[in-house]
């Protein structure tokens, strides 16, 4: 497939657009004091069609709910601010209803996700519109996936991970979606079923559709994803395409992005110190500064703006 | 599957000879005796010849593991002896008698089932609210509220106050069967129901209000949502079966609190059903209908246990596994 780079999909109108994306949870501390956590802030990403874009993150950083906003399920409370495009077009709240489980689908995480009272054909079938064909659909969608044609009479439990897996990016085949959003397809997952969940999830992509692959595991990102958004403390800190992840980082451009190459095992193996900040701590400045190897005291009291560089974006005074 | 039904016959029989085997010890070691209560005041007319006769004729003077053996025998076929404070057949009287608790305990049964369902849906699908937290209270309340109490409030209340309904009996005291209509008996059912029923919602409620909570915030249902379905139709595809499943089980299972309840609420209320009788028969030293009663009891507790585990089944395909397995 051919790849995209920031050139040369300057003429394209982007599949998925988010800019500065935020989102808040009320919280009531001691008292009836309202007051907010948040927990993702500015955030930005572009998806094209045929593109993957991963975004890489440690747990508990906010790339599920990052899912949910997208989609539109977010509990009642939460209040997302920032513009959201899909096709160009303003992804309101009515917009994401009509277009969810249609032209928007999420590949979750595990066998969790589905109903463990009811057979995996009906639960794949409910995404498809034409009610007549939607069997053979199903079953067509299996036999590629390479699962046994009574996968579809059994139920959750008596999936494997593995099967599991292909069952849940079986919706997101026979949908009819543009845009697939990806929640973590492999965490639990031994090599074998790791590199066959993502050799499917590639696939998905070559039929034009855009995918958003959440994950934080940069090996995987690495593998299929075209663009890489490093997101951290609910910010983007950098988007990096993916020949940027090379020797010992240099063409990389935000610390963290670097500390986190350098810590892969295969490279330097160096953990980087310190922990992700709390998800109500108040940070003024850089969201990375305490752990960074070249903050200053600018960075500090100052928030870094993104800003284009290398044909990617980071959010850094430094970079 | 005949396997399941054979196991669970082969624990039935289990059960009732080890419950009629205790009832036995502990009602033959009681300081009741028999013959006292079945001749009565006129205890001190009879001469000790004619007593020993009695005793004689009853089997008393056997040893107790002959005793118990030989009521086994008569159990067996078919006999369970003859209740010695209303002159009539064991059978006869607890035909007679759950007759009348099956009314009582089955509608109560059933609206509390279905009400106690519902405030658990919504108490559930509106956590924190003021609504939520009045359910919540309000089954907290119940559950700790022993029913012959609330009987007594509710007949304080609505019989002896307000005079709406009747203070107790099943019928209008001193007509004939024939007089009494349909609508008498439903007027004094109201008040032994609402008792049994009122209280009887709350720890229904409470487990769907759990499970409502639980599935709500499942990664089932926000996949559901992702595919797109929501209101009635994702409650009804993944909701419903779901939070159902504690209720049922809870709600069969249940059988042995609804006829302890019923026990006590028919006292309260001189409604002359079984647990009426069980009580009498245990004040009056009746031992075949005590013994008939618990005999019976248990059959109908482990019948409700049973259509439980029928249901429980038939609903949920993660136990159908498990069973082959075993």
């Amino acid at each position: 497939m051919n790849k995209k780079s920031f050139s040369n999909t300057k003429n394209q109108i982007p599949l998925l657009e988010v800019k500065n994306l935020s989102l808040l949870f009320p919280q009531y501390k001691e008292g009836l004091k309202e007051s907010y956590i948040q927990v993702i802030r500015d955030f930005e990403l572009t998806i094209y069609p045929g593109e993957i874009v991963a975004v890489v993150g440690s747990s508990g950083s906010g790339k599920s709910l990052l899912a949910d906003s997208i989609l539109g399920i977010l509990p009642d409370n939460a209040e997302i601010m920032g513009r959201l495009l899909f096709n160009g077009e303003h992804l309101s709240t009515k917009r994401q209803q009509q277009l969810r489980g249609k032209s928007i689908s999420l590949i979750p995480q595990s066998v969790k996700a589905l109903d463990p009272l009811m057979k995996t054909s009906k639960q794949v079938q409910s995404v498809i519109p034409d009610k007549k064909a939607k069997k053979r659909i199903q079953e067509e969608a299996f036999i590629k996936l390479g699962l046994p044609p009574e996968t579809g009479d059994k139920y959750p439990h008596e999936l494997s991970g593995g099967m599991a897996r292909r069952v849940l990016i079986a919706t997101a085949m026979v949908s009819e979606s543009e845009l697939i959003i990806a929640d973590e397809p492999t965490p639990g997952l031994d090599e074998l079923t790791w590199e066959e969940t993502l050799t499917n999830i590639k696939q998905l992509s070559k039929s034009n559709r855009g995918i958003m692959f959440i994950t934080h595991d940069i090996h995987a990102a690495l593998k299929i994803a075209d663009k890489i958004a490093v997101f951290y403390a609910g910010e983007t800190l950098e988007i990096a395409n993916k020949e940027d992840f090379s020797g010992k980082g240099e063409r990389l451009r935000h610390p963290y992005t670097k500390a986190l190459w350098l810590a892969l095992p295969e490279n330097n193996f160096k953990p980087l110190k310190g922990n992700h900040p709390e998800s109500d701590e108040v940070l003024i400045g850089c969201v990375f500064e305490k752990r960074c190897p070249i903050a200053t005291e600018f960075c500090k009291t100052n928030k870094p703006k993104s800003a284009k560089i290398n044909n990617g974006i980071t959010r850094c005074f430094y970079a | 599957m005949i396997k399941f039904i054979l196991r669970k016959t082969g624990k039935l029989a289990s059960l009732l000879i080890a419950i009629s085997l205790l009832s036995f010890i502990l009602v033959s070691n009681s300081p009741e005796d028999p013959v006292q209560s079945y001749i009565g005041a006129e205890i001190s007319r009879i001469s000790p010849e004619q007593r020993k006769n009695i005793e004689e004729y009853w089997g008393l003077n056997r040893s107790k593991p002959e005793q118990y053996l030989l009521w086994v025998k008569a159990v067996f076929q078919g006999n369970l002896g003859e209740s010695l404070i209303y002159r009539k057949p064991v059978s006869e009287i607890i035909l007679e008698r759950f007759s009348a608790s099956i009314v009582l305990m089955g509608i109560s049964w059933l609206l509390s089932g279905v009400f106690g369902f519902l405030l658990g849906i919504l108490a559930g699908m509106n956590e924190g609210s003021i609504l939520d937290r009045f359910i919540k209270s309000y089954s907290f309340i119940m559950a700790s509220t022993p029913a012959f109490w609330f009987g007594l409030l509710l007949l304080m209340v609505f019989a002896a106050w307000l005079n709406w309904f009747p203070v107790g009996l099943a019928s209008p005291a001193g007509s004939l069967a024939g007089e009494v209509s349909l609508i008498d008996k439903l007027k004094h059912l109201v008040l032994p129901v609402a008792t049994l029923s009122i209280g009887g919602v709350a720890s229904i409620a409470l487990h769907t209000r759990e499970k409502i909570i639980e599935v709500l915030n499942s990664e089932f249902i926000r996949f559901a949502k992702a595919k797109g379905e929501r209101g009635i139709k994702l409650f009804w595809r993944h909701g419903l079966r779901n939070i159902s499943l504690p209720a049922i089980s809870l709600h069969f299972a249940s059988f042995g609190e609804l006829f302890g309840g019923a026990v006590l609420t028919e006292q309260v209320f001189s409604y002359p059903g079984l647990g009426q009788a069980i009580v009498k028969a245990g004040l009056g030293g009746d031992v075949p209908l005590l013994l008939g009663i618990t005999l019976f009891s248990v059959v109908f507790i482990f019948v409700g246990n049973f259509m439980a585990d029928l249901l429980y089944v038939v609903i949920d395909p993660r136990m159908k596994i498990k069973q082959t397995h075993d």
